[in-house]
């Protein structure tokens, strides 16, 4: 792989007006729920309502006319010689349909799939089946995961575990000049895209093909070939306009797409499941929630010399993604600070609720929400302020992550945090809040700023892209424009749009040259899932390299000018009329340096980092025990930034929803299952709930990434909550270490009567004093 | 089953429909305008407002019955014709209201039907209006802008 220039050219760097968004304005985009095709039935799942047990029948009731209903069950996946799982990271993880015999592993699980012309008489039949269950002990809390009294998966209910070791741990705490140690948690939280899951199955002769809202369509085809036993050439997959992923979407299309496959094969006729917004939030996959103990030896100075953290996650019934949330949340957990002495154990335990997957930030967020949290403390404890504390301690240019790994990126976190404290006039502010202190004992408002400094690795971690291995196409038209060829979605990121920019520069064209295609598994090539920040910076760069090539095709062939210029259409043309089709494709190559060892968990884990400094400033009703975020700073640095729109967009939304998660947002667990899936009792910020959010970008363009640019879209995940947290540890003096920091967590905090309850899963150790362990 | 009788977008329309019927299913399946999106069914995300007689409803929850003789207006009725966009569109292409785009039929009738009273609101007056539209994807900053500035050459 060739390092970028960091040039300018006509369209990057710039806000050009996007491609996408013209559909969108005028209510003329089609997404699932606005594409019918002819003959088209509705679908329904039923699903099995116990959190465990054994499935020893299916009863279809007689009130209802069976003969009218497409009905499916996993005896149909055998029959037809397919394989009843749905394959992602693993082949055999869970199933597509629970059959009988089988184990029931949460209460979401599908079991029966049905479909009629009429939506409205899905509802009836749904309740007419009646499942025959014997029913088998289930884990609902995490402590009972880790117990492991009962044992849901594999030995001892563990999905996974990673280590990182640096240096000696033991020998620096038994060194230490201070000790401080932490239980820090976070709940589950909902994607809540506003278009809910839905797909559309129909056979095309021979090739089953799925169209519908989702983030990968390779991996919905994966899912498809395992599951029917076809080859790539007879599974197909389309993405339809998408209304919002953020993970949600990442990994439940290739269920879904499993059972809409299976309903048109056996019905003959194309089938439509939508799901409804109950439906959707109970059954699909949520944020991981995780609890971490941080322990942390420091000198009086300040200097962490040692860190000590364990870090676990619900993983839910299955493995799923769980893996590779916890890769990221491991790597993540030491923060962007130069530490000599490093242990982090990470552990995905399986509990017996729907599977947790991909949400934003995935993994990262939860394990810098406990660092982050932490330090603060810690700064209290040796009377520093939280700034000084980082300063002491930020990795700079050349330093060493808890991997091993060095610090290649240009990043001088100092200044960032500088820029960010300016902006959000944190001097003053806080010489204000102090006066206001002063002056009244007892305020019915309290006031008070937090900050969180952090990093984000750029692409899959590890060996990931390696294992991928995408791959981008650039291909001349008929008219004589190019067209890239991507399976990466367009999910309102603005894909489309940063391609075409990408695209139209590196071949010195206008971007109306440039097409982007639609992800369609039968015509672009894979270049991996729509995920982990990857899609503008990973194949943003394929896509550079593979104009490049094509360009370098038509230099070569004497069509256009070695020097640059030149009439690209006329030269695509000509190539077509004399030397015939003309396609570049590129393949992903890690930068020269990246070595990674995954046993020992040690080396490059990214080939770059996204670095952010935001800073919150917060009011807590001392009546209601309500906290707002008054006034937001997200300052980050993410290489080039390829459209400042789009990307300030990124981030603005990214905040928006760390400010749920921090706040509002609690998934409530009732036998293994979330009993609040509405909107009106799961609450998602507002326009009235969201602060003024000032968004600054520090460019240092980064040789790997196309034009310089980084991955951008789950940074601003990981930055909101432990900030909005820490600013109110500074508001009330008592330090809260589990979100949602609802009123109940604020006031059970400020009042000192421990944990509040009633949330099941997720719930522990809670809130504790502002007191962490003494000195050593 | 009962014949109603009402416009859309200007257009006068005849259907024969339960009155119980949501207008959302209406619009959306009888008139094919597929602009006003279901996110919820309960009233809380506003992906399905419309205009019926100059005020804004959600149409989920609102029987079509109760829409006889009534002058319906959808995102569609928006744009003055095919290469123009209205004032407030033409504000989220420049400015980036748009992300996914499914709350943004809801979000730019609610922000037309705001514009329609107060041509030139205050971010304030901004954040009540829209406080019934869910954005999950732009954190509302950018839907700000574009409704703060939508009719500032005006
Ligand atoms: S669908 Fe009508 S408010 Fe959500
Ligand atoms: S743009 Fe996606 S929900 Fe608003």
């Amino acid at each position: 792989m060739l390092p970028s220039r960091a040039m300018t050219g006509k369209a990057v760097g710039r806000s050009v007006p996007r491609r996408e968004a013209d559909a969108k304005l005028r209510g003329q985009a089609r997404y699932v729920g606005d594409v019918t095709m002819p003959g088209m039935l509705h679908g329904a799942t039923v699903r099995s309502q116990v959190a465990r047990g054994r499935l020893r029948a299916i009863h279809f009731g007689p009130e209802v006319r069976w003969d009218e209903y497409v009905v499916v069950t996993a005896a149909d996946i055998i029959a037809a010689g397919g394989v009843n799982t749905v394959a992602l990271i693993v082949d055999h993880d869970q199933p597509a349909l629970v059959g009988i015999g089988d184990i029931i592993a949460h209460r979401e699980e599908p079991v029966v799939l049905l479909a009629h012309p009429d939506p409205h008489a899905l509802e009836p039949a749904r309740r007419a089946i009646r499942l025959e269950v014997e029913p088998l002990p289930a884990v609902l809390t995490l402590d009972d995961a880790l117990a492991a009294r009962t044992v849901v998966y594999g030995e001892d209910n563990v999905i996974k575990s990673y280590g990182i070791d640096k240096g000696d741990v033991d020998a620096a705490f038994a060194a230490a000049e201070v000790v401080s140690e932490g239980v820090y948690e976070t709940g589950a939280q909902e994607q809540l895209y506003i278009e809910n899951n839905g797909m559309i199955g129909a056979l095309e002769g021979d090739v089953v093909t799925v169209w519908g809202s989702m983030q990968c369509p390779y991996y919905v085809q994966k899912g498809l070939m395992k599951c029917f036993g076809v080859g790539p050439e007879r599974a197909r997959v389309v993405q339809l306009e998408t209304g919002g992923g953020f993970g949600g979407k990442e990994e439940y299309p290739s269920i879904l797409g499993i059972h809409v496959a299976l309903l048109a094969r056996k019905a003959g006729r194309p089938v439509r499941i939508l799901y409804d917004r109950g439906e959707d939030m109970a059954a699909t996959t949520k944020r991981h929630p995780s609890r971490t103990r941080v322990r942390s030896a420091a000198r009086r100075d300040g200097t962490l010399t040692a860190l000590d953290i364990d870090f676990v996650l619900d993983g839910g019934a299955y493995a799923t993604l769980s893996q590779v949330v916890l890769s990221r949340g491991t790597i993540h957990a030491a923060g962007p600070y130069s530490v000599a002495n490093v242990r982090v154990r990470g552990r995905a335990m399986a509990t017996s609720t729907p599977p947790h997957g991909a949400f934003r930030g995935f993994g990262a967020p939860q394990s810098i929400f406990a660092l982050e949290r932490h330090l603060d403390e810690v700064a209290h404890k040796l009377g520093l302020t939280p700034e000084a504390l980082r300063r002491k301690n930020f990795v700079t240019k050349g330093g060493e992550l808890a991997t091993g790994q060095l610090v290649r990126d240009d990043i001088d976190l100092g200044a960032l945090l500088g820029s960010a404290l300016a902006l959000a006039d944190w001097e003053r502010k806080r010489t204000d809040i102090a006066a206001e202190r002063a002056r009244s004992g007892a305020p019915l408002r309290r006031r008070g700023l937090g900050l969180a400094t952090f990093l984000h690795g750029t692409g899959f971690t590890g060996s990931g892209e390696k294992y991928l291995a995408s791959v981008v196409g650039v291909e001349g038209m008929a008219d004589g424009r190019v067209r890239v060829l991507a399976s990466s979605t367009e999910i309102g990121q603005g894909t489309q749009t940063v391609f075409a920019q990408i695209a139209a520069d590196a071949l010195g064209v206008d971007m109306a040259d440039v097409e982007v295609a639609t992800p369609d598994t039968r015509d672009v090539p894979n270049s991996g899932p729509t995920v982990a920040s990857r899609t503008c910076t990973i194949v943003g760069k394929l896509v550079e390299t593979a104009a490049h090539t094509l360009r370098a095709r038509l230099v070569a062939a004497g069509l256009l000018p070695a020097d640059g210029g030149g009439d690209l259409r006329a030269a695509v043309q000509r190539h077509l009329a004399t030397l015939g089709p003309l396609r570049a494709l590129a393949q992903y190559e890690a930068p020269p340096y990246v070595k990674w060892d995954e046993g020992a968990f040690r080396g490059d884990a990214y080939g770059a980092y996204s670095w952010g400094v935001y800073v919150a400033e917060v009011e807590v009703d001392m009546l209601t025990y309500e906290a707002r975020v008054l006034d937001f700073v997200a300052a980050q640095e993410v290489g080039r930034v390829i459209h400042p729109v789009l990307a300030t967009g990124q981030i603005e939304g990214g905040v928006a929803q760390g400010i749920g998660w921090a706040l509002y947002e609690n998934v409530v667990w009732r036998d293994g299952v979330m009993s609040n899936n509405r909107m009106t009792d799961y609450i998602m910020p507002t326009s009235e709930d969201i602060p003024p959010i000032r968004v600054l970008f520090a460019e240092a363009p980064y040789p790997y990434g196309p034009f310089g640019a980084k991955g951008i879209g789950e940074l601003p995940m990981d930055g909101p909550a432990p900030a909005i947290l820490n600013a109110i540890e500074d508001a009330l003096g008592v330090s809260i270490r589990r979100i949602p920091a609802t009123p109940e967590v604020i006031m059970d905090a400020v009042e000192g009567a421990g944990a509040s309850n009633g949330d099941g899963a997720g719930a522990g150790a809670g809130v504790a004093g502002a007191g962490v362990a003494g000195a050593a | 089953m009962s014949k109603l009788e009402f416009s859309v977008n200007g257009r006068a329309c005849t259907v024969e429909v339960h009155p119980m019927k949501r207008l959302l299913d209406v619009v959306r399946d009888d008139l094919g305008l597929h602009g006003a999106k279901e996110g919820c069914g309960e009233g809380e995300c506003g992906a399905c407002a419309v205009e019926v007689d100059g005020r804004l409803v959600v149409s989920c929850l609102v029987p079509v019955g109760q829409c006889a003789g009534a002058r319906v207006r959808t995102v569609e009725g928006l744009a003055p014709d095919a290469a123009t966009l209205s004032k407030v569109q033409q504000a989220f292409l420049q400015y980036g209201g748009a992300q996914c785009g499914i709350c943004t039929p809801g979000m730019l009738m609610a922000a037309t039907a705001l514009l329609d009273k107060v041509p030139r609101p205050s971010e304030a007056d901004v954040r009540t209006a829209l406080a019934g539209n869910l954005c999950r994807c732009t954190g509302y900053m950018k839907i700000f802008e574009a409704v703060v500035r939508a009719l500032e050459s005006a």
